[in-house]
């Protein structure tokens, strides 16, 4: 049986009295892959914004790899191995590729061994590694800010797996992509998902069905349901939370 | 398959061609340093033009400031307007020393006229000449340290950095205007006719020496920055000047970062203030007049951000612009500066060297001649289309 990396507990979150995660539980075992859906306002991204450290909880704990993650700061929270892939891709816009990929691989990441620390053969060929597994081979030495929507986003994930976190947090990966980039992506990360544990937060019900074994739903800042894809989408509360507000309409 | 397993290594090949560039920029630098260090003050020296030397020796000791402003603005993002607190004290510190080379027993004579008659204790470290060339580096380093620990700590970033650097600065400057009894107030020092190593500060030989040593700190601090700019931490700092929540969820405290290039701007600011004040006899608190430390901003701005280069020419052009125009037209040159700035925030947005790197060359090299258009190299190689354009142009 294999342990759990991730266990959130009895957690809320309030903004002024408005409570975005409202008394939640959520476990993810070692090298799953799980896929988090729910309607618009359901407190995704809020979801992730506390398991990175962004946000601090109101109550409850989240535990990563047995450790209470609440004292921690973002940058140390991506240190112990949670790395975190944002909704719209953000990359470095001036650096290139390569570079991008250089600095989330570094294994020390205080001021002087970036200064005076040259990057060991292990991480440039990590590197290599990574550019050709995201197909950024071609683009390596351009920047960023040249490279289209998909390519961004392939990029990022693969500074993701640079930092070689244990969970990787991914937001909507393929918001905007079109349907070939959409299931390039999906089997970059299922193949991602051989080495990780990985959490997808996604809309596209195409692009879940293709990855997903198992399936959380949100709602309300609360878990409404677990299960696999199927199982979650014949759960009558699902199809009224999600289809309920077209009726009311 | 065994075309990507054999793929040479990297290193190898990159390496010699980026020591042969090194090489190449060691020798370019070095061969301007000498020129602006030997030669031109031989030339203006025999054109009658004396005057310009000191001006230059100034401008020069400014543009090591301007590269500090170009460290922390043009690479990560954070646009001080307080830089004069950090001129000053460097300045303040050299000028302290040079007050004390009195005979045994004698204190600075201003301290008189407020019926001061013990010195007070903090000017006593600066009889020792080591600890004064530690301080003018060392005082402004740490005060920027601590200043720039406590904001960024607390996440102060954009126009709330700058609003607060500001605000520094203004303390600073209504702080040593309002010492008189302990460093003169409003006066501050003159340095003229102090001391040192046997002549007065004003004596055209030690001038001569302040002027090469300006360009050889110019050329020091070049390099350093050159060096913090060029390696992973230089990426860093693009990096957090660009996106700075992101470095800190690829694992990266860019608090760190922050402070140690705030330090390092500020050290540079320090040597410039001294430089400057030997050289032009005076250091009052006036030098943390905001339009000052605001002038220090406009000369990267019209030079080029993140170009170090451009920090240096555009300091070396608005200083002499300046120093022509006010010459001629006293009253004008604020007209003149605002007009720059205009221009340069709308015409160039990247200053005179980031519009030169990036369409300002081919503009020159193309001046009067049919452009070339570039399209693959396929094409242009192709011995039909060569045909094409030597005999079917209209």
């Amino acid at each position: 049986m294999s342990s759990k990396i991730l266990e959130i507990e009895n957690l809320t979150v309030s903004f002024d009295g408005f409570k975005a995660i409202n008394n939640l539980n959520f476990s993810m075992d070692e090298g799953e892959l799980r896929v988090v859906i729910g309607p618009n306002g359901a407190g995704k991204t809020t979801f992730m914004d506390i398991i990175t450290g962004k946000t601090k909880p109101t109550e409850g704990t989240v535990t990563f790899k047995g450790r209470n993650l609440r004292p921690y700061k973002e940058y140390q929270i991506a240190r112990m191995g949670i790395g975190r892939k944002f909704q719209t891709p953000r990359v470095y816009q001036k650096l290139t590729p390569r570079q991008n990929l250089e600095l989330s691989c570094a294994q020390h990441k205080n001021v002087f061994s970036s200064l005076l620390g040259r990057s060991a053969p292990g991480e440039r060929r990590t590197v290599g590694g990574l550019l050709e597994t995201v197909g950024l081979v071609a683009k390596a030495d351009i920047p960023a800010e040249l490279l289209s929507h998909g390519e961004k986003q392939r990029l990022e994930i693969g500074m993701l797996v640079a930092q070689s976190p244990d969970l990787l947090l991914v937001d909507e990966p393929v918001a905007g992509l079109t349907d070939e980039e959409t299931e390039n992506v999906g089997s970059l990360l299922l193949a991602l998902a051989e080495s990780h544990s990985i959490m997808v937060i996604e809309h596209d019900m195409e692009f879940v069905r293709q990855i997903a074994k198992k399936v959380t739903v949100l709602h309300q800042g609360s878990v409404l349901c677990e299960g696999t894809m199927d199982e979650v989408q014949n759960d009558p509360r699902v199809i009224e939370v999600y289809l309920g507000h077209q009726e009311d309409e | 398959m065994t075309a990507v397993k054999s793929s040479p290594p990297a290193p190898p090949e990159v390496a010699p061609r980026k020591s042969r560039t090194l090489v190449r920029e060691v020798i370019i630098v070095g061969v301007i340093a000498a020129v602006f260090a030997f030669l031109l003050p031989a030339i203006l020296g025999a054109a009658g033009q004396g005057v310009r030397i000191n001006q230059l020796g100034r401008f020069i000791s400014l543009a090591i400031a301007a590269l500090g402003i170009d460290l922390i603005w043009g690479y990560t993002g954070m646009l001080s307007l307080g830089h004069g607190i950090f001129f000053t004290l460097g300045g303040y510190a050299f000028a302290m020393y040079l007050q004390l080379q009195l005979p045994a027993g004698q204190i600075p004579d201003f301290f008189t006229l407020y019926g001061v008659t013990e010195l007070p204790f903090f000017w006593k470290p600066f009889y020792s000449f080591p600890f004064t060339l530690v301080a003018i580096v060392a005082i402004p380093t740490i005060i920027a340290a601590v200043i720039g620990y406590l904001v960024f700590r607390n996440r102060i970033r954009g126009v709330y950095f700058s609003i607060l650097t500001q605000a520094a600065l203004i303390v600073f400057f209504n702080f040593f205007n309002g010492q008189q009894k302990l460093i003169n107030g409003t006066n501050g020092f003159k340095t003229d006719s102090a001391p040192l190593f046997g002549a007065p500060v004003s004596d055209p030989k030690l001038q001569t020496l302040f002027y090469v040593l300006s360009v050889l700190f110019l050329v020091g601090g070049y390099a350093l920055c050159r060096w913090l700019t060029s390696g992973r931490l230089g990426r860093l700092l693009v990096a957090i000047r660009d996106d700075e929540p992101r470095v800190r969820f690829s694992g990266y405290d860019p608090t760190g970062y922050k402070v140690f290039v705030f330090a390092v701007s500020a050290g540079l600011a320090g040597i410039a203030g001294a430089l400057f004040t030997v050289q032009s006899g005076i250091i009052t608190p006036k030098s943390m007049d905001i339009a000052f430390s605001i002038e220090m901003v406009i000369w990267v701005a019209v030079g080029g951000r993140a170009t170090l280069v451009g920090a240096v020419l555009g300091t070396i052009l608005v200083n002499f612009a300046k120093t022509l125009l006010s010459e001629q037209y006293p009253e004008y040159w604020l007209f003149f500066q605002g007009a720059l700035f205009l221009l340069v925030v709308t015409v160039l947005p990247n200053g005179i060297l980031g519009w030169l790197q990036s369409d300002g060359l081919l503009w020159l090299r193309t001046l009067g001649r049919p452009q070339k258009v570039s399209t693959y190299p396929s094409l242009e190689e192709d011995i039909d289309v060569k045909y094409e354009q030597q005999n079917l142009r209209d």
